[in-house]
């Protein structure tokens, strides 16, 4: 039960997220119901214009976030680099279709459409060239991308020459101009945002099996390929409706940044679709009400610099992967690290001399090397936990560190043996941290490690080492 | 001596039974126009463990992926219980070779033991708590249970291998293609999966599995097909696995035919 809570919990606050966030573009323009004006205060100071804009934005940035988690693990972000340049020629020819049919040209859904099918045109080419070549991918993707973005620059020039008053606005779709967009686009993009969730969560396994292992998904019969094409289909269809407000050169940094913000958060990929949602439907949100606030600054941009903040911030506090937590494990490793050789050199010079008596701390240096003043914060440490305890002329071993010291010791040993002598087995898979060595080597092999440890030593409660003990000093790490 | 091109004219091919779990019918594969595979006719045997043995760049794991239908067949066809693999696709489990995934995709080791019910579970519908259920057992059969919710980085490569192990035993097929299971694997690992591979056969499944241990062919294989770019020699392990066809099979490689005296060594004690 939990779980088909959990599976319908993500989607559900998909779907609110997506609810809130498109209520201004369907809310009447002027005398707006309850939860309008409730939405106008939270969007306050900003006419009914500038909210379906944020509004717009805003679903622009759930669309592209929920599709770019899928295309990025799928590891094809620059494939949408090239389909969104490719989108270019589209809407020159359609303008120019347009014109010639008698009207103004500035028919945006026409435009539109133009712009989706060059886009599926430029995805076609690079399957196409993809399958009966052997260019790298790469390759393939750069010449789509410039050949495309070439013969759109070239047909704007021809657009232009045609009937340069209503061609001027061609441009805006390069670079992305939220100020025209109407609620009639923001409703448009309400219902692609819609359209493009209710896939994702519908073929959610399916894509989740694709983008992690796509031959094993093609043993099983799913239409590996079919589904592929759907997903860069989707890439198509969000890039066409981001056109308007961050144009096609900067729709896919809100494909990609998004959700590579939420990784550094989460290890589910339900999670992630949802947070890369919501990353990228705040950077619209925000970046389009900074740009109306200040004059001249493009909206576009503006949203991509947002999302890039958060994306700076999740790499740094990312629960999950980012900076901080990874920081913070590389020192509780060499905490470890050091607490274990703090007690195993101790075990090793109590061994060489009575029992009891106190270790200088000259006598640990000799045994290993260590840097600054190491030794003596793993010994304070030591002393913290009440494994050892600094007398007058040196430390000594309490009851409680001298058992851990020689569990520590006999691991490790072992784990010398076992390298010595089955070379043959990958060295990666000595995990010397392991509590009980049994439950990697198995019983019989740590017996069988014993009983070689045993012919070599008088007594048996912790082998002796299999190296002389003076010769690994310099060893660093043995 | 049989001269080379004797040894690949095929005599008129060998009977093909009808009721054979696989049967391949003179397959061949070529990557860029180059052959990898030359050939290969032969049945395989209903509830046995089979290995797949042969040098590097032998084509072991194209073997598998071409009668899988991952790879395209330049000639030849492949037969599962005399039907296509299309209507069979419900009889086949696989396990990939471990690095041919990445394992830092965010999932857990549930979720992907789960994706081996997918099919079962049919499009659009949702995974349900009995699905989860199932793959929980499939989980514990390899001692995986308490790591489900771990995400894939987080294991070891043994560990990483059974859950790939415990996702094919999801399918719940009948013939098993493995590859390279036992590459890179802990002792532990090693010896769950071959226990659970007796399981399996011993259940009536046939259990083809690429190898890469010369030393353990004897003592973990019923059958074994011995492959360099065409087939060598294949049937039961006592009758070819021998020293003449590891030097077939393995050419000059001098490292490689020590560890196959040893092995054959091996094979005489059982």
């Amino acid at each position: 039960m939990k779980h088909r809570f959990h599976f319908n919990f993500f989607w559900l606050a998909a779907l609110a997220l997506l609810l809130v966030v498109s209520l201004p573009v369907f809310a009447q323009s002027s005398n707006a119901a309850s939860v309008g004006s409730a939405l106008r205060r939270i969007f306050s100071a900003h006419d009914y214009n500038t909210r379906v804009v944020m509004s717009g934005t805003g679903l622009l940035g759930i669309a592209c976030g929920v599709v770019g988690a899928f295309m990025v693990l799928r590891k094809k972000a620059l494939f949408g680099d090239a389909v969104s340049h490719a989108t270019l020629p589209g809407i020159a020819l359609a303008f120019l279709l347009a014109v010639a049919m008698g009207g103004t040209g500035k028919n945006m859904p026409i435009l539109l459409l133009g712009a989706g099918l060059a886009g599926l045109l430029g995805m076609t080419v690079i399957l196409v060239i993809r399958n009966s070549t052997r260019l790298p991918e790469d390759a393939i993707l750069g010449i789509v991308l410039s050949v495309f973005f070439g013969a759109g620059i070239a047909l704007l020039g021809v657009a232009q020459r045609v009937n340069t008053a209503s061609a001027a606005g061609l441009e805006t779709f390069i670079y992305g101009k939220t100020a025209s967009m109407l609620g009639e686009d923001g409703r448009r993009i309400a219902w692609c945002a819609t359209a493009l969730l209710g896939i994702c969560a519908l073929l959610f396994k399916e894509f989740r099996a694709l983008c992690f292992d796509a031959e094993f998904a093609r043993t099983q019969g799913w239409p590996v390929r079919s589904l592929d094409a759907l997903m860069m289909g989707m890439v198509v269809v969000t890039t066409v409706i981001g056109l308007q407000a961050v144009g096609l050169i900067l729709v896919i940094a809100l494909l990609i940044i998004p959700p590579s913000a939420a990784r550094f958060w989460t290890e589910d990929l339900r999670a992630l679709v949802l947070l890369a949602a919501a990353i990228g439907a705040l950077s619209g949100v925000l970046g389009s009400g900074v740009s109306a606030t200040f004059p001249d600054l493009p909206a576009g941009g503006v949203i991509v610099l947002v999302a890039a903040a958060i994306f700076l911030l999740s790499f740094i506090f990312g629960r999950s992967r980012g900076l901080m937590v990874r920081a913070a494990a590389r020192v509780r490793l060499e905490r470890r690290v050091n607490r274990q050789n703090a007690l195993r050199a101790m075990y090793e010079v109590s061994e060489q001399q009575p029992e009891h008596q106190p270790i200088p701390e000259s006598a640990l240096r000799a045994v290993r090397y260590w840097p600054g003043v190491q030794l003596r914060r793993a010994l304070r440490r030591l002393a913290r936990e009440d494994l050892a305890r600094e007398v007058l002329d040196g430390w000594v071993l309490t009851a409680d560190g001298r058992e851990e010291a020689r569990k520590m010791v006999r691991n490790h040993r072992l784990w010398e043996l076992y390298l010595i002598h089955h070379a043959d087995v990958a060295p990666s898979h000595v995990d010397r941290d392991a509590d009980v060595i049994e439950h990697v080597l198995g019983q019989k092999m740590v017996a069988d490690l014993e009983a070689l440890l045993a012919e070599s030593s008088p007594k048996p409660p912790v082998p002796v080492s299999p190296h002389p003990i003076a010769a690994a000093t310099r060893g660093g790490a043995s | 001596m049989m001269l080379p091109w004797k040894m690949s004219a095929q005599e008129p091919g060998p009977e093909h039974s009808p009721h054979a779990p696989v049967s391949i019918h003179d397959v061949t594969v070529a990557y860029h126009q180059k052959p990898v595979l030359w050939d290969v006719d032969l049945d395989l045997p209903e509830s046995k463990l089979v290995g797949v043995i042969g040098p590097n760049g032998a084509g072991k794991s194209t073997l598998i992926k071409a009668i899988l239908e991952l790879v395209p067949r330049a000639s030849g066809e492949v037969k599962f219980y005399g039907g296509s693999l299309r209507r069979h696709r419900a009889l086949v489990g696989y396990v990939p070779q471990r690095e041919s995934v990445d394992w830092d995709f965010p999932v857990s080791a549930l979720d992907v033991v789960t994706m081996g019910l997918y099919r079962r579970i049919g499009w659009f519908r949702h995974i349900r708590h009995r699905h989860l259920r199932e793959a929980m057992n499939a989980l514990a059969r390899v001692g995986m249970d308490s790591y489900a919710r771990r995400q894939i980085s987080q294991l070891s490569g043994g560990q990483q291998q059974r859950i790939f192990l415990a996702r094919a035993l999801a399918q719940d097929a009948r013939i098993y293609f493995m590859d390279e299971p036992f590459a890179g694997v802990d002792v532990t690992t090693e010896q769950i999966i071959i226990n659970l591979l007796r399981e399996l056969r011993d259940a009536g499944c046939t259990v083809v599995v690429v190898h890469h241990d010369l030393q353990t062919v004897p003592e973990y294989f019923d059958h074994v097909i011995m492959l360099n770019t065409r087939v060598v020699a294949a049937g039961p392990t006592s009758d070819v696995f021998t020293r003449e066809n590891l030097l077939k099979t393995y050419g000059g490689r001098l490292t490689l035919l020590e560890e196959a005296a040893q092995a054959v060594a091996m094979t005489a004690k059982h």
